[in-house]
């Protein structure tokens, strides 16, 4: 579903992907970690069109997209989920996710969406007319799900949505991540919580400074030495 | 009492045109926090439009406006995409300086084109007035006012209500994450400039029929003011702007009605400095740190 071929990204002077190459296909749960720095952010930037490389190349459905801007990455499936939320502030959660919705233009869809956004995360409905930027953390996690599900993506990216969440919050939203991809959309998910990542991705991918250095299942990055002393605590 | 009342429903007038004004500023400086300091000179432009469409061509008072609006929300857009847009990523200080540099270049423009010296407008509107208990209001006055709710109800239901207001706000709060959504934020800059500049053109002809003249440096000074109303009511604050256009016209009239004219200017200045040391986020702005 989607290829990342050989992508290298620049800052500046600042070599930040030197040549990642990785794939997920329909259906997957396929998880990136790597330590702070390492480019997984940078990664998804790329992949959504905020970002340019200055080589390689990214296909999603049989389309390269690496010249494309993120309106058309958007339109043609691909969501993302950013790195600390990034919702908006001073707009209310329900103008929030019809940010989400922002270039469909099935009404009907659109309604049907919200009622299943509402119904996997209740407290968002309770909060409809609030200012986003009065959500808790966790609250405002759910939110930028939602809003991102609002896009009815083929793909997800989610950048990190467990950092900075209580242990139960954690759990819930993992599981909440097997629930949308149950439910038909395939997720590439970047997490610091390598465990968790693991125990629910079909496959894995394992980043140090801008390359891949390791993949696999799930099952066996979770085995592999490296992989535990790095990442696992052991 | 009466002469007190005469003098807030002149400030309304003058106080229209002011926020009108200082809306633009305010919505551009929301979404690329950009001071665009040739918005006075759209507003000069606007004028000269109106003055065009009713004496040399002979429209109406609405046509003409209509025109005025869609003439500068044209002129607005080509300038952010020609002067602007090329230092969407440069400093702040390069970016204020080339709008000082367009400031000039219009007002220059328009005293080749047009001659450096004032035109007088017609008159048209009529010059009926009403006497409320003592108070004069002239047609003008009234037509100006309910002219500025009409298009500040209008702005606020865009804003607030629309898809593209929706995208707007999102831009000016953050942009990489519109991006996300799908929101193409060069457009949505081009929308708000064009806004922006057509209510800076409606203010022109508005200022064109009550004081029944234009000329190419008009822009200056009530740019400055709307600057001012949109600073001390919030910039980048819908809501502050009008507050504010609104407050400085009034106060500018009081001052002239019972001090002197002299001074008006001052006073403005004076508010200002007082609102920047006690709230500097302005009436309605929140005092929040600057994001990281
Ligand atoms: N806007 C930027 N300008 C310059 N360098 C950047 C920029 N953004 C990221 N970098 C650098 O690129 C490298 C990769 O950053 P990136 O944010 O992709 O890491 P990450 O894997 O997502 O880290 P984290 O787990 O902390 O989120 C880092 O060395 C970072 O300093
Ligand atoms: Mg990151």
């Amino acid at each position: 579903m989607l290829e990342v071929k050989d992508i290298h990204v620049h800052y500046g002077a600042i070599h930040a992907l030197k040549g990642v190459t990785l794939n997920v296909k329909q259906g997957e749960i396929v998880t990136l970690i790597g330590s702070n720095g390492a480019g997984k952010s940078t990664l998804l930037k790329t992949i959504s069109g905020l970002l340019h490389p200055t080589k390689g190349d990214v296909v999603f459905l049989n389309n390269s997209i690496i010249k494309k801007d993120s309106k058309y990455i958007v339109k043609s499936g691909i969501t993302q989920v950013p790195e600390g939320r990034h919702i908006f502030p001073g707009m209310t959660v329900y103008e929030n996710l019809l940010m989400g919705a922002y270039l469909r233009k099935d009404k009907d869809g659109i309604q049907q969406d919200l009622e299943s956004v509402y119904k996997r995360f209740p407290i968002l409905k309770e909060r409809l007319r609030q200012d986003a930027s009065t959500l808790s953390g966790g609250e405002q996690q759910m939110l930028a799900m939602g809003r991102a599900l609002m896009a009815r993506p083929k793909l997800l990216l989610l950048d990190e949505p467990s950092m900075g969440l209580a242990p139960i919050l954690v759990q819930q939203i993992f599981d909440i991540i097997k629930d949308i991809n149950a439910t038909g959309t395939t997720i590439l998910l970047i997490e610091q919580n390598a465990r968790m990542a693991l125990s629910i991705a079909d496959r894995g991918y394992v980043m140090e400074t801008g390359k891949i250095v390791l993949s696999g299942t799930g099952e066996q990055l979770s085995q592999s030495e490296e992989v535990k002393k790095a990442y696992l605590g052991g | 009492m009466v002469q007190f009342l005469q003098q807030i429903v002149n400030g309304l007038s003058l106080g229209s045109i002011y926020a009108l004004i200082a809306l633009g500023y305010t919505m551009v400086y929301g979404i690329i926090k950009l001071i665009n300091f040739a918005h006075g000179d759209i507003y000069m432009l606007g004028a000269y439009v109106g003055f065009i469409c009713t004496v040399q061509l002979g429209l109406g008072f609405f046509p003409a406006l209509i025109i005025a609006m869609v003439t500068c929300a044209i002129i607005g857009v080509v300038i952010e995409k020609i002067a602007y847009k090329p230092l969407r990523n440069a400093t702040r200080i390069a970016a204020l300086i080339t709008a000082i540099g367009v400031s000039y270049f219009l007002e220059a423009s328009t005293q080749k084109i047009m001659g450096t010296s004032a035109h007088s407008f017609p008159d048209v509107l009529g010059t009926q007035t009403f006497n409320v208990l003592g108070v004069v209001i002239s047609m003008k006055q009234i037509i100006i006012f309910v002219v500025t709710i009409l298009l500040m109800l209008l702005l606020q239901y865009v804003v607030q209500k629309t898809k593209i207001g929706r995208a707007m706000r999102a831009v000016s709060v953050d942009a990489d994450a519109a991006q996300l959504m799908g929101v193409n934020v060069n457009a949505t800059i081009s929308y708000t400039f064009a806004i922006g500049s057509a209510l800076a053109g409606a203010a022109g002809v508005l200022v064109g029929i009550y004081y029944n003249t234009v000329s190419p440096l008009m822009g200056l000074v009530p740019g400055i003011k709307a600057f001012i109303a949109a600073v001390f009511g919030g910039i980048g604050i819908i809501p502050g702007a009008m507050f504010g256009g609104f407050f400085i016209g009034i106060v500018e009239t009081l001052v002239t009605g019972y001090g002197s004219s002299l001074y008006k200017d001052a006073v403005v200045y004076i508010i200002l400095i007082i609102i920047l040391i006690v709230k500097p986020a302005g009436l309605l702005g929140k005092n929040v740190k600057e994001k990281v």
